[in-house]
């Protein structure tokens, strides 16, 4: 409401303007940067993610070992013996190189997933939102639909039907997490488009398109951003569910929640770095994702509230 | 009311002929359709199309699907070769087993999540606060099948007081029989679903707590502990109804691992055990019931929430 206040009230500000127009687009995001970084958590979350990913994806450069052939003569290395610092598996793959690729693989499903499903989310959602009437009652009705499909069950329907590839998991789990963001979008969308703001514009003959790039898009970033992080951390979780289920990527490929699950047949037989590695990793990068959306969630709520 | 009622039902069943679609549609995106997951990778295609033509699957896919909901009305899902019972029959078995585990897991969640929610909301941002915060979103970041392993080494292994497999019983009775061998399985199952419900009980506390009948009932002279207890509880817990009905999927979710890890013989195991051998007609069979069981525990706990609280049938209605 407090936006309209200057075209109410005529020359409350008349040298303010330039200064105004131009300033807060910048200074929106350096304030929500300054929250964010003001928020320990999220740097913490920050910080975790760049250097699991740092160790993933750079470590293999440094710390060279054999992923593809299996050496019987070493397995369940304790951690030390013959110079693998994490031991080795039941088939003598190094556990630290195993870890670092594994994580690439769940890494890279995670993040790419999460984005599937946003981008998926937000188009359902902004469609539903703008268009309104019977379009947007029969889409949001089949979301409704397909989320009392409890998703684990869906995701493994599919992936004992396809043989789960790296690109595969991402699909399926991309194609069926965007639920989520299409509901936020769409509410998002649908108190946007009816605020003062954008009716006024409408008003002054601004067009839809307009509408959608200056207003309501730059406005639901905020919730979309932040819930796509969420959306990485959930689909981590989910490959790792999947792995645990027997319906993961095959060998010799791997991701932090196969290992995990291997590491569940040896509780018994004492080669805890199997199973404790892999665990505390998931962990790690499923909080990294969680601090670092609550982090931006603070920004851009923040950017908001000063407005 | 009654036109909330109405509406909300509506919906459901729409929700629910969208799910049938969609289980139809995925039993023909299977390669070489149903015919090739029932026969098996060494049938012939005279064998393939005998069997289509048998089971009307030459058809155009509008009469198809007729057929499908004509026979689910019937309470026909399909027979399992490799189970060698019907799908109905196998579910049958399995379904109260899960619904005494989500049950009792569900019970224990809300008994210990109020509590801590409260405690979370009187004392917000303070240690305690801060303390169950972390605990919850390092649950929530844990794998369901972790955590499980974690509970079996801490209490069978290093502390051997509960046995690590879940009651092998063939009915709910024996089932039941065993609550030690539910222990493990039902505080699994649990855990995360707290982790979920304190944050929701916190912020519906904090919300409430700064609403203007709270300020009357302190300046009235009530105790704090009355004011939180009596006053703003009842109103904080209101959507935990709703919560109830929204989790449900995640519940079941979580169920399929929980029982898969401990060998629970329930509807998540059955569930399991058929994608491993790619039993299809148990697989789409479990997800058609398993989604309705869903819509209609949502549309319970809608309708339950409406007719607590008449703010909620009032806003929707008008909408």
């Amino acid at each position: 409401m407090s936006t309209l206040s200057p075209t109410v009230r005529p020359g409350a500000a008349p040298d303010q303007p330039a200064d105004e127009a131009e300033a807060p687009v910048r200074g929106l995001w350096r304030q929500g940067l300054a929250v964010f970084c003001e928020n320990r958590l999220a740097l913490v979350g920050l910080g975790l993610f760049v250097l699991l990913a740092g160790i993933c994806f750079l470590g293999p450069l440094f710390y060279h070992t054999d992923q593809v052939h299996t050496d019987l003569t070493a397995v369940h290395l304790a951690p030390g013996q013959q110079g693998h610092p994490l031991g080795t598996d039941g088939v003598g793959y190094d556990q630290l190189g195993r870890l670092m690729l594994g994580g690439q693989t769940s890494i890279i499903v995670g993040l790419a997933a999460g984005i599937l499903a946003t981008a998926v989310g937000t188009l359902w959602g902004a469609v539903a939102g703008f268009v309104g009437g019977w379009v947007d009652a029969a889409m949001m009705r089949v979301v409704d639909a397909m989320m009392s499909i409890p998703s684990l069950f869906l995701f493994m329907l599919l992936a004992a039907i396809v043989t789960p590839s790296v690109p595969m998991l991402i699909l399926i789990i991309g194609a069926f997490a965007w639920l989520g963001p299409a509901r936020l979008v769409r509410g998002e969308a649908l108190t946007l488009r009816s605020r003062e703001y954008v009716q006024a514009m409408r008003a002054m003959g601004g067009t839809g398109g307009r509408a959608v790039r200056r207003h309501i898009v730059p406005n639901a970033i905020g919730t979309v951003t932040v819930n796509a992080t969420f959306q990485v951390a959930d689909a981590i979780l989910y490959v790792a569910y999947l792995s645990f289920l027997g319906l993961g990527v095959p060998p010799p490929a791997a991701n932090w929640g196969g290992m995990l699950s291997d590491g569940l047949a040896d509780t018994y037989s004492g080669h805890w770095w199997l199973l404790y590695p892999p665990g505390i990793a998931i962990i790690l990068i499923v909080l990294a994702f969680n601090f670092i959306g609550d982090g931006l969630r603070d920004a851009f709520e923040v950017r908001l509230r000063r407005r | 009311m009654v036109r909330y009622l109405i509406t909300r039902l509506g919906q459901a069943l729409v929700v629910v002929v969208i799910v049938t679609v969609i289980a139809f549609l995925i039993l023909h995106l299977l390669p070489g359709g149903a015919a090739r997951a029932t026969l098996g990778k060494e049938a012939t295609l005279e064998q393939l199309a005998a069997f289509n033509h048998e089971m009307g699957y030459d058809r155009p896919w509008i009469q198809q699907y007729g057929m499908y909901v004509q026979r689910l009305l019937h309470g026909d899902l399909g027979y399992s070769y490799q189970l060698n019972q019907t799908v109905v029959e196998a579910i049958s078995q399995r379904l109260p087993k899960t619904m005494v585990l989500s049950l009792l897991s569900t019970l224990l969640a809300i008994v210990l999540a109020i509590p801590l929610g409260v405690i979370q909301a009187v004392r917000r941002n303070r240690w305690p606060d801060y303390a169950i915060t972390s605990l919850s979103l390092l649950a929530y970041a844990t794998p369901i099948f972790f955590m499980g392993l974690m509970m079996i080494i801490l209490f069978s292994q290093v502390w051997p007081i509960l046995p690590p497999e879940a009651p092998q019983g063939f009915t709910v009775a024996e089932v039941l029989a065993d609550p030690a061998g539910l222990v493990l399985p039902t505080v699994t199952l649990a855990i995360v679903t707290i982790a979920v419900y304190s944050r929701y009980v916190r912020s519906a506390m904090v919300d409430n707590l700064n609403e203007n009948y709270v300020r009357t009932a302190r300046s009235k002279g009530l105790s704090e502990r009355r004011v939180v207890l009596r006053h703003t509880l009842r109103n904080g817990l209101f959507p935990i109804i709703a919560l109830l009905g929204m989790y449900l999927p995640a519940l079941f979710s979580g169920a399929l691992v929980v029982e898969s890890l401990f060998n629970f013989p329930g509807m998540g195991q059955l569930f399991w055990q058929a994608a491993l051998k790619r039993d299809f007609p148990i697989l789409l069979g479990v997800t058609v019931i398993i989604s309705i069981a869903t819509v209609l525990g949502a549309l319970v706990a809608d309708l339950l929430y409406a007719a607590v609280d008449p703010r909620v049938r009032l806003r929707r209605s008008t909408t």
